[in-house]
């Protein structure tokens, strides 16, 4: 059913047979062209050798008498020339010295003087066209010597038919070999065409909210077709999911928190002592602020969730993406009177992906080591086949139990706000950019990293 | 109303080159339509046609002028070369000197049913039609010559004239080729046919036989016993005079009999070439054929007795149809006539 994003151009059918009907119509030109070159050429090879006979006949009947050259004019050749029915024909024999022996005075030499033994040359015959042979006989007798040349032509009525005749046999043939390609270039077409349709009523039979991958067999031109609608289809899925589980994390991590404000806001309310008052009061600025980041830590999830799935990845250096995470959370260690040491390689780690994702990921890594790590705290980057962007701290580390399990979004520590929310994130856009989250606790402490596939630089 | 005047008017042209032996206004004088026809047919064997025609055609007067064909062809080469045609329509017994002005360009072209209905070779690039039919005979004394002496073929006549005493020498007679272009037409023909030709001019020439202008002469010549055989008559002179004369005899040779078709032409540039359309078209029609056929130009040989072409061979193996086709050219090549006639000439040494 088409709709108002959906413009019907000229269909496929159509324009295939447009291309065909264009390439069968230039072609024909081509070949009309071809054909009557062919039949004119055809025509004149006929004739001129019809010509030809005629003159040799006549110049074979020349014959020397009492020093004059007699010319018996053989009946063979004007039956001959017969053969082009409806021709008129003039015919002229010269002596060697220029006179006319017979025939018509008037019929034209050709221009190239002694031409040679036989010249054909195109001429008139009164108002009509007319083409011409010469021939030359030499003679040595003793009574009369040079050369006699017996010129004959006719008009070109037979050569026009004959030509037409020609390219109208060739023309009927190509004309039914270029229906017949035809045919088959349309009976091609509609079978090439045919999983077109078949894949519109596939989808048009579909429950709307079923957005599992199409799996029909295709032509490998349509199967990449196919291949993109299936992923665009997945990556709404996606989509739809991710925003389905934001609002189920949102509604799950802010109905606690809201809760207790709530709770602390009647019993402020209800509170006569104006310096517990103030402490309560106090309480509910410190939970709305650890609301606030809550928040702003599932919009940023949110936010990483639609860049993976919309923005392209691009080239980066990863050390980049490590300064400006310091960058970004510099006032941070400020206040907490802290300080993150900086480790980076000395040549550049590329790899592909969102440079905005990435820092927001390690972001998150380093404001857990922040808050729950013990000092002092490192950032770095590691080369290599799997190039890592890591955050290292001296403590022991999360609880055993929030490093593992598939539902990190729901894992909350503390009332500020769990580090659940943002490894979660960080997870998240790690598999986006199809590496993976590791976590080491050593001796030296605690180490969390973003494995990702490095790229050649 | 029908009105025919025939005007003497040979003598009262003499300088001019080429003349009309005779001319006739046939059909009314207040007629709209003038259309000239030039024939070398004699009028008084081509006159009832055309007064038929006339009388169809109401509105339609014919000058009719009676031609010799040598002389017809000369004013019709001089008068295509000038481009000023003088006749509507031109009919020849000469039918060579019809393809020759043809191949000049000098005709103009018309088709029509009757025209396109033609045998093949009595039509050339729908300009020349041959419009009659008319055997090349020979003519006998029937009084002077018994039944077993009548030439069937040119064989016989051979054997006729063979003997050193024979009573047939110097009473033979044909037409002179050099006055008559009908008659070099029939001879050169014959010397294409069949080596006969040969052998009849050497009998001829060792007998004395006699070359003289114009088929009433020469049935005339029968008719009065001043010769005994005439050879290549053309057939519609002789019949008509057969019919009235029972001393004239008539046979179609077995061996061959050529048959001539009179060609007629419309010449370039004429005044009137519809009417001439019309009446070409006429005289191809059923109703125009009857005519011709009424006339003795249409003239169809049939075995059996009481004809009066005596014919004694096959009829389809014997006609030889004069064909109006581009072969006919050779006769009008000047040296090939003027080898011909000389060979001629070496066989009839002119009786001076």
């Amino acid at each position: 059913m088409p709709d108002a994003g959906v413009r019907a151009t000229l269909s496929l059918k159509t324009r295939v047979a447009l291309a065909v009907g264009s390439v069968l119509v230039l072609g024909g030109a081509v070949v009309l062209i071809a054909a009557l070159a062919y039949g004119q050429q055809a025509a004149r090879e006929a004739y001129d050798r019809l010509l030809l006979g005629a003159a040799a006949d006549i110049a074979t009947a020349i014959s020397i008498r009492d020093g004059d050259a007699i010319v018996d004019l053989p009946i063979s050749a004007f039956e001959l020339m017969s053969l082009a029915p409806d021709d008129r024909i003039r015919y002229r024999v010269v002596g060697p010295d220029g006179a006319t022996l017979t025939g018509d005075p008037a019929t034209p030499l050709p221009e190239d003087g002694d031409g040679g033994e036989v010249v054909f040359y195109d001429a008139t015959f009164g108002p009509e066209p007319a083409r011409y042979v010469a021939l030359t006989r030499r003679f040595a007798e003793r009574s009369f010597s040079g050369p006699v040349r017996v010129v004959i032509g006719h008009t070109l009525l037979a050569r026009r038919d004959l030509a037409r005749d020609i390219a109208q046999n060739a023309l009927f043939v190509l004309g039914g070999a270029g229906a017949v390609m035809a045919l088959f270039a349309w009976l091609v077409v509609s079978r090439a065409l045919q999983p077109l349709p078949r894949i519109g009523e596939a989808l048009a039979a579909r429950d709307s909210t079923d957005l599992t991958p199409l799996s029909l067999a295709a032509p490998r031109e349509v199967a990449g077709m196919l291949t993109s609608l299936n992923g665009f289809m997945a990556r709404l899925d996606r989509q739809s999911v991710a925003t389905g589980k934001l609002i189920a994390d949102a509604a799950h991590q802010l109905r606690t928190p809201v809760a207790a404000i709530r709770a602390q806001a009647q019993l402020a309310a209800a509170e006569n002592d104006p310096e517990r008052r103030d402490h309560i009061t106090a309480r509910i600025q410190d939970r709305a602020v650890g609301l606030g980041r809550l928040l702003d830590q599932i919009l940023s999830r949110a936010m990483i969730i639609h860049r993976a799935d919309t923005q392209p990845a691009t080239l980066l250096d990863l050390r980049d993406v490590a300064v400006e995470i310091v960058e970004a959370t510099d006032d941070l260690f400020v206040e907490a009177g802290l300080e993150v040491m900086l480790e980076l390689p000395g040549r550049a780690v590329p790899v592909t992906g969102d440079a905005l994702s990435l820092a927001e990921a390690g972001k998150n890594l380093l404001t857990n080591a922040l808050r729950h790590g013990k000092p002092p705290i490192r950032l770095g980057v590691t080369p290599g086949p799997q190039a890592a962007l890591w955050v290292s701290d001296c403590g022991s580390g999360p609880a055993e139990d929030m490093t593992q399990g598939p539902t990190e979004r729901f894992s909350s520590r503390g009332a500020a706000g769990g580090s659940g929310i943002g490894l979660a994130i960080a997870r998240e856009v790690a598999e986006v950019h199809r590496g993976r989250i590791t976590m080491k606790t050593g001796d030296a402490g605690f180490v969390v990293a973003i494995e990702l596939p490095g790229r050649a630089a | 109303m029908i009105r025919l005047a025939i005007l003497l008017a040979m003598l009262s042209q003499p300088l001019a080159a080429q003349t009309a032996e005779l001319t006739a206004v046939i059909g009314p004088g207040d007629a709209t339509n003038a259309l000239v026809l030039r024939s070398t047919t004699d009028l008084a064997v081509l006159g009832p046609v055309i007064e038929a025609y006339a009388e169809a055609r109401s509105e339609t007067r014919v000058l009719y002028e009676q031609w010799g064909s040598n002389d017809l062809r000369a004013i019709s080469e001089q008068e295509c070369q000038s481009g000023q045609a003088g006749a509507d329509l031109v009919i020849s017994s000469a039918a060579h000197h019809m393809v020759g002005l043809v191949n000049e360009g000098c005709a103009s072209t018309a088709t029509s049913g009757w025209t396109q209905a033609l045998a093949p070779q009595l039509s050339w690039r729908d300009q020349l039609w041959g419009v009659s039919r008319e055997p090349a005979v020979v003519v006998y004394n029937r009084d002077l010559l018994t039944p077993a002496e009548v030439p069937r073929s040119r064989f016989d006549l051979l054997d006729l004239l063979r003997p050193e005493t024979s009573r047939f020498a110097g009473r033979v007679a044909t037409y002179d080729i050099e006055e008559s272009g009908l008659g070099f037409l029939f001879a050169f023909i014959d010397s294409l046919e069949a080596t006969t030709f040969g052998g009849l001019m050497e009998a001829f020439g060792r007998s004395g036989a006699i070359a003289t202008c114009c088929s009433a002469e020469i049935i005339d010549g029968v008719a009065s016993g001043r010769y005994l055989v005439a050879y290549n008559v053309l057939g519609s002179y002789a019949i008509q005079r057969a019919r009235r004369d029972d001393r004239l005899g008539v046979v179609a040779p077995e061996d061959y009999t050529l048959i001539l078709s009179r060609a007629a032409m419309i010449p370039a540039g004429a005044a009137a070439p519809e009417l001439a359309r019309d009446l070409l078209d006429y005289l191809l029609s059923p109703e125009g054929r009857a005519g011709l056929e009424a006339n003795d130009l249409m003239i169809r040989l049939d075995e059996g007795d009481g004809q009066i072409v005596e014919v004694t061979g096959t009829v389809e193996t014997m006609e030889r149809p004069i064909g109006l086709d581009p072969t006919l050219l050779v006769a009008m090549d000047a040296d090939k006539r003027e080898l011909f006639i000389r060979r001629w000439r070496d066989a009839f040494p002119q009786p001076e």
